[in-house]
């Protein structure tokens, strides 16, 4: 059709929309999380993921890791655990509490189906990191083609 | 004072260090670690989360009664990962704070388990002390 030299064939909206995003992305402090999102709800997660799988990280400092329950359904992670409450002792006052406490629970919806068995977790410096192997019968197939 | 105030958990977003006045150093993200202090008879406690951070990457000064603490954090990115979605940022973490007792500066403790840091600062024993005056 028309190039795109031709101005009256951009939509100068998008154009807008465009030269917006490059532009963060290049002034971007931290350019390897260009769109950070809000999470809904406690812990935050990053998730990678590759064709073999993915990598969830979450921080959770001061919870004891005994009590946090990881738990894998086809492609869904679910995470809960609790982190306790400080109990002050008599004549004992806070100045300052800012760090937050109570029950969490967080589902997560991967974009496959997920090896159950060979899902692993380390908790350590209070980042808890989850290794989510993609189900073998999930892995992309390479179809060869045979000439006729 | 405490604000009696309900503290949820869902607060999920860090804060960056305000860029105001010297700056730092090192060019990465800085965040404020959200803290509980409190007091005892004998003791201020401070405890500060700061995942991330383990004894050998924690600077703690007391300079007057200025304590700082600086938290560094080493970023490792799961190789051959590339990011999906983000919720987080990972950085440094800073944070200063005017202590109003005298602290025993000796007896200072410090620990760190599982991200969260721990600060026990004794107060010096008062300067005026009470005096007891027995009969002659």
């Amino acid at each position: 059709m028309f190039g795109r030299t031709f101005w009256g064939t951009v939509d100068p909206w998008n154009e807008m929309e465009r030269l917006r995003r490059e532009m963060n992305r290049l002034f971007s402090s931290f350019p390897m999380f260009p769109e950070l999102r809000v999470a809904p709800g406690y812990p935050a997660m990053n998730v990678w993921t590759n064709e073999e799988g993915a990598v969830v990280t979450a921080e959770l400092p001061g919870i004891d890791p005994e009590e946090l329950d990881i738990s894998v359904i086809e492609n869904t992670l679910t995470l809960s655990g609790e982190r306790k409450p400080l109990e002050l002792k008599e004549g004992e006052v806070y100045h300052r509490r800012e760090r937050g406490y109570g029950k969490f629970t967080r589902s997560f919806q991967l974009p496959f189906n997920v090896d159950a068995n060979n899902v692993q977790a380390v908790y350590e410096k209070g980042v808890l990191r989850i290794n989510l192997p993609r189900a073998e019968a999930d892995k992309p197939r390479k179809i060869a083609v045979k000439a006729a | 004072m405490a604000e009696e105030k309900e503290l949820n958990i869902q607060e999920t977003q860090k804060q960056e260090v305000a860029k105001t006045g010297a700056e730092r150093t090192r060019s990465r993200l800085a965040f404020v670690p959200r803290a509980d202090i409190y007091e005892t008879n004998e003791a201020i406690v401070l405890l500060a989360d700061m995942p991330g951070v383990d004894e050998t990457t924690l600077d703690i000064t007391l300079e007057n009664d200025v304590l700082t603490i600086n938290g560094y954090v080493n970023t490792s990115y799961p190789e051959g990962y590339g990011l999906a979605y983000g919720e987080y940022r990972v950085g440094d973490y800073q944070r200063s704070f005017t202590l109003s007792d005298k602290i025993n500066r000796d007896k200072i403790e410090a620990t760190v388990k599982d991200g969260v840091l721990r600060l026990y600062l004794p107060k010096a024993e008062p300067s005026t002390r009470k005096i007891a005056v027995v009969a002659g």
